[in-house]
């Protein structure tokens, strides 16, 4: 049974793969295909940041330990979206061309606080293994942390690449606070046993 | 306003194939052909310039009093109305008129256009609109020596335009020129585009076109056109003064925070296609650079 949930979420997770790929075979990308794309990856991006911060919350709501065993393919997940909307610009947009994007990274804030993100990505990707786990013990707490400053790098990206935070970004900056106040309330909570 | 018969309505395929045989007839007899048709010529020579689908011109827009999605406008404007329709030319002039769509489209003969646009999030298309001259609008007036520059306010319409119930923008849209950019040939008062009536997403029934500059100074469903002493302080600048700037040139020289203007993404090209260049002035230098010099663009961006 527990793994059977498993596989379900890792085959459900693929849905922004799905979607895109149908997208392409049948041309439905619309005039600006490669900004669709990139778009859509980093559209998915948050929503995976979101489905892994949420799960933490679900626990505690349903009281219910089931939700836990799917955040580490979820942040897998994230930092797999992460990568490929990261790729889609790099590759399909600039076309390897360093040199405008190491200048857009450094001149453009949106740029550089999304790459910052992705960055931090990095090191949890790292270390989200069972072993890593025990290797790290309270370590690992700490450095897993950084999902919230990624989560608010991530949003802020959005916003500041948005002509206007209407409505999208708004959306996406709201469900980023109610995911952070569940934090306070936890923490608040757990200081109090 | 102009009722078109559907049998009057060009479809693009033939269009199309009118251009090409034009074309093909040779250089001498098209320009005969084209002669009254304004720097059409120039942009046949190239192949970048290749007209944009009618599709894409009309389902890919930026026009946020109907939603700030680009297929918004598409889906919420199809049941706008357009008339009865006034535009009032007021301000510092000494007689302020009003002028209905009909009466515009008897005194001024729409003629096709077919012109860049170059978006600030860095695409572009090429449309043949329909229009005139907005210098020959604007001479039915005369304005005191008080004028300075030329402001567009566009329709302000909350029931009709849903995007306007949010304060997405300053609404009602507000644009504006210096008066010798408005009296340029090339800004132009479109009425069609694709030698059909210009669809309600694209700024029905009246917008302007400045092929110069990018595609937020060019205010679509024009209501007002007022000559002012001081600089107009449009909608965009006055979201955000830093990004936008009043004259914003089209100029790959001149960084946007967000987005690189040095090149550009050719609507329509698919997937694998790469970006191109941008050219200053959006290849309309010749014409237009003479009323920037001495200026810094830098500066005034």
């Amino acid at each position: 049974m527990r793994s059977y949930s498993k596989i379900i979420v890792f085959f459900l997770s693929l849905w922004p793969i799905y979607l895109i790929t149908y997208q392409i075979v049948f041309n439905q990308l619309g005039p600006e295909p490669v900004d669709r794309i990139i778009n859509h990856f980093g559209e998915w991006t948050l929503i995976f940041i979101f489905l892994t911060l949420s799960m933490t919350p679900l626990r505690k709501i349903t009281k219910s330990l089931e939700w836990i065993k799917f955040r580490r393919m979820l942040g897998l997940f994230a930092f797999f979206y992460a990568s490929v909307h990261m790729l889609s610009y790099v590759g399909l947009d600039y076309r390897f061309d360093f040199e405008p994007l190491i200048n857009d990274v450094l001149k453009k804030k949106f740029i550089f606080i999304g790459f910052s993100a992705w960055l931090l990505l990095i090191p949890l990707a790292v270390t989200s293994s069972e072993k890593m786990v025990r290797l790290l013990k309270q370590n690992w707490k700490k450095i897993h942390r950084l999902i919230y400053i990624i989560g608010i790098f991530g949003v802020l990206h959005y916003i500041w690449l948005s002509k206007t935070i209407f409505f999208k970004p708004l959306i996406f900056l709201i469900l980023l606070i109610i995911l952070l106040l569940f934090r306070i309330k936890i923490t608040k909570s757990a200081s109090k046993i | 306003m102009i009722k078109f018969k559907n049998s009057e309505i060009t479809s693009e395929n033939i269009y199309k194939k009118r251009r090409s045989f034009i074309k093909s007839i040779g250089l001498g007899a098209s320009s005969l052909a084209m002669s009254t048709i304004p720097f059409v010529n120039k942009s046949l020579a190239n192949e970048r310039d290749k007209l944009t689908s009618y599709k894409d011109i009309t389902t890919y827009n930026n026009y946020y009093e109907f939603g700030t999605s680009k297929s918004d406008p598409h889906r919420n404007s199809q049941i706008f109305k357009t008339t009865p329709w006034e535009i009032a030319i007021e301000g510092e002039v000494e007689k302020p008129i009003k002028l209905s769509m009909e009466e515009i489209s008897e005194m001024f003969v729409s003629e096709e256009r077919i012109y860049r646009l170059r978006c600030v999030e860095g695409w572009s298309m090429v449309i043949p609109w329909m229009g005139f001259s907005l210098s020959e609008l604007l001479l039915k007036v005369i304005p005191t020596n008080k004028a300075k520059f030329v402001e567009f306010e566009s329709v302000y319409d909350p029931e009709q335009m849903k995007g306007q119930r949010y304060p997405v923008l300053n609404w009602p849209y507000k644009e504006g020129l210096r008066i010798d950019e408005a009296m340029h040939p090339l800004t132009t008062v479109v009425t069609g585009l694709y030698g059909k009536k210009l669809p309600n997403q694209n700024g029905a029934p009246l917008r302007i076109f400045i092929p110069w500059k990018y595609g937020f100074k060019s205010a679509k469903a024009i209501v007002k056109i007022k000559f002012v002493e001081k600089m107009p302080t449009s909608s965009w600048m006055w979201a955000s003064p830093r990004e936008y700037g009043f004259y914003s040139n089209v100029n790959p020289n001149v960084a946007h925070p967000r987005w690189s203007q040095a090149t550009e993404r050719i609507i329509g090209e698919g997937v694998w296609a790469p970006r191109v260049k941008t050219l200053m002035f959006n290849g309309y230098g010749d014409e237009v650079a003479s009323l920037y010099s001495g200026m810094d663009l830098k500066k005034n961006y």
